[in-house]
């Protein structure tokens, strides 16, 4: 079996679910790796945007942030975030916008803003930028997250970003017109969310973790009776990673 | 009267005690640093600070206590700092109110204010506990220049059916801060690469200040107009400032300068070394041209764009 780590099978198993002539809104962090990894081997003709404004950019090298100068090299146009924003809501789009976040709950809503009370926090991250606004407004949201008990909680601290909210109607109640998560991609596996329910479920585990190892690192209880095997990564797709896409193991 | 001031004379004039500052640039990239600094130098208190997203220089106007107030949508430098760490601190430790608000949220919010309209319309947040979780405290809510509350929910007045929708404040900020590539003699700006929403945020102000990289003839912007972002007449002061938004980005002229951000980083970790930064970086020295000798001329030719790519292509950024 090949030895690689977390990020690794994450930006690889990300960036094999993006076809040609996806619309890709990056986020930042893992999404960023996920979507060169898209670019330079699975889905060349797939566009990548960014809210800051790079449409369609052609990522020469890896980006460390949506606002890096590599995102605006030989992009189809350089905008701004009005701009971006409009495609990203876009009814005639169908916008897939790539997520992490520090906590996920049954229903795929993310917490990016802080731990604890929100005006008396242990712990402060970043806040939304464009996240939750992707997860508002994109017709589909794939997440990131390390499979950690403290991430995969029954109550997010903050919901920065919604996901299904409470349920199947929930979306569409709050008044979001479209979206919702389809897949979480984690260090031990592929989480989706069950078409009636809208709750989280264990799809697919990696070759080497066991269904039991996903159950033992969720916070709350998760489904793994629908659980498969992935498709092993490859060497190749390893290769690219490190050899080409980021060999200063800046996002990795 | 010229427009073109120094880095000194447009914070002494412009900037106040208390005044709201709307920030350009966009996390790694553009951050109005120079004038960033002259603004810690000065010693400026109680700033009132609107970005989007953002990074080095709310960093160190939150760091070295000028601010007291931020409405953001996100605070980190990417992988320099996935938080902004004295962001951090001044919220876990209290020491600042903040709001939190989404990127295209605080977007509109400028682009309001550049219209001269009291709100903007969205149907983003819609769920979150962006919509219903309030930063500033209800005594703050009636002060100078701020909304008397963070967002709203309306139903579309226009729709027969149900339909939610978000309103968003205007920003009317006493003073914009922008960095631009190139400005005219008079005024006209030009941002190459990606303007964010740098536009909104310079006409959402009362006064405009642009520091850039060159002064140049507006003849020779008027031989491409098509690529000019604001005209003169909104500009309030010219400041030259090359290299001014080192250690971050500005498309075409150098790239984010990593080693310092990584060394910023360490620093910034520790309050004292913190304020070993500030007194060697900022306080230490007495004028732009200073820092940049401090930076030197090794550090600025590696981080010096690719005309080819308008970024350094294969830069040590580890």
């Amino acid at each position: 079996m090949l030895e690689y780590k977390p990020r690794e099978i994450m930006a690889i198993m990300a960036g094999r679910m993006v076809k040609r002539g996806d619309v890709i809104f990056c986020g930042t962090g893992l999404s960023l790796i996920a979507a060169t990894v898209a670019k330079k081997i699975y889905a060349p003709e797939s566009v990548i945007f960014f809210e800051t404004g790079g449409i369609d950019t052609a990522l020469p090298e890896l980006p460390i942030s949506v606002a890096d100068s590599r995102v605006m090299y030989r992009t189809s146009m350089n905008a701004g975030l009005l701009e971006s924003f409009s495609i990203l809501s876009h009814k005639k789009v169908y916008t897939k916008a790539f997520l992490g976040a520090a906590q996920i709950d049954r229903f795929g809503n993310l917490n990016s803003t802080c731990i604890g009370d929100y005006l008396h926090p242990s712990v402060r991250f970043s806040g939304s930028g464009g996240g939750s606004d992707a997860a508002c407004l994109a017709a589909e949201v794939i997440i990131f997250m390390q499979h950690e008990k403290r991430r995969f909680v029954e109550k997010v601290d903050y919901l920065t970003s919604p996901g299904w909210l409470s349920g199947p109607e929930a979306r569409g109640n709050t008044g979001l017109q479209r979206g919702g998560p389809s897949a979480v991609v984690t260090n031990l596996g592929i989480m989706r969310f069950d078409e009636r329910t809208k709750e989280i479920y264990l799809s697919e585990y990696y070759l080497g973790v066991t269904s039991q190892k996903v159950r033992e690192n969720t916070g709350f209880e998760i489904d793994i009776s629908r659980a498969a095997e992935s498709k092993p990564i490859t060497e190749e797709e390893l290769r690219v990673l490190r050899e080409e896409i980021d060999p200063q193991k800046l996002i990795i | 009267m010229t427009k073109i001031l120094t880095l000194q004379e447009a914070v002494t004039t412009f900037i106040k005690d208390g005044s709201h500052i709307a920030l350009g640039g966009f996390c790694p990239a553009r951050n109005p640093m120079a004038i960033t600094y002259e603004i810690i130098r000065q010693g400026k208190r109680n700033l009132h600070l609107y970005v989007h997203s953002h990074g080095q220089a709310l960093d160190l106007l939150i760091g070295a206590g000028c601010a007291r107030r931020v409405e953001l949508a996100y605070g980190g430098m990417g992988r320099f700092a996935p938080t902004c760490i004295r962001f951090r601190q001044a919220v876990q430790n209290g020491d600042i109110e903040w709001e939190d608000y989404t990127n295209y949220e605080m977007t509109l919010r400028f682009f309001a204010g550049s219209l001269g309209i009291p709100f903007m319309v969205t149907r983003t947040s819609l769920g979150s506990d962006i919509l219903t979780k309030e930063g500033f405290r209800p005594e703050t809510r009636k002060e100078y220049k701020v909304a008397r509350k963070k967002l709203a929910v309306m139903d579309n007045p226009f729709s027969a059916e149900d339909d939610k929708v978000v309103l968003v404040p205007a920003i009317n900020a006493d003073v914009a801060l922008i960095h631009a590539q190139y400005v005219g003699e008079e005024g006209t700006v030009r941002i190459e690469g990606l303007k964010f929403a740098d536009v909104e945020i310079a006409k959402c102000a009362d006064k405009l200040i642009v520091t850039c990289e060159k002064i140049v003839p507006e003849s020779y912007l008027r031989q491409n107009p098509d690529i000019n972002c604001l005209p003169p007449f909104l500009v309030d002061a010219i400041v030259p400032a090359p290299y001014g938004a080192h250690p971050t980005s500005c498309f075409n002229f150098y790239d984010y300068d990593a080693q310092h951000l990584n060394m910023y980083r360490r620093m910034a970790e520790d309050d004292e070394k913190f304020k070993e930064y500030l007194n060697e970086w900022v306080y230490g020295v007495s004028s732009h041209e200073e820092y940049l000798t401090k930076v030197g001329i090794k550090r600025l030719l590696e981080i010096k764009a690719n005309p080819a790519f308008g970024f350094r292509p294969g830069l040590e950024r580890g």
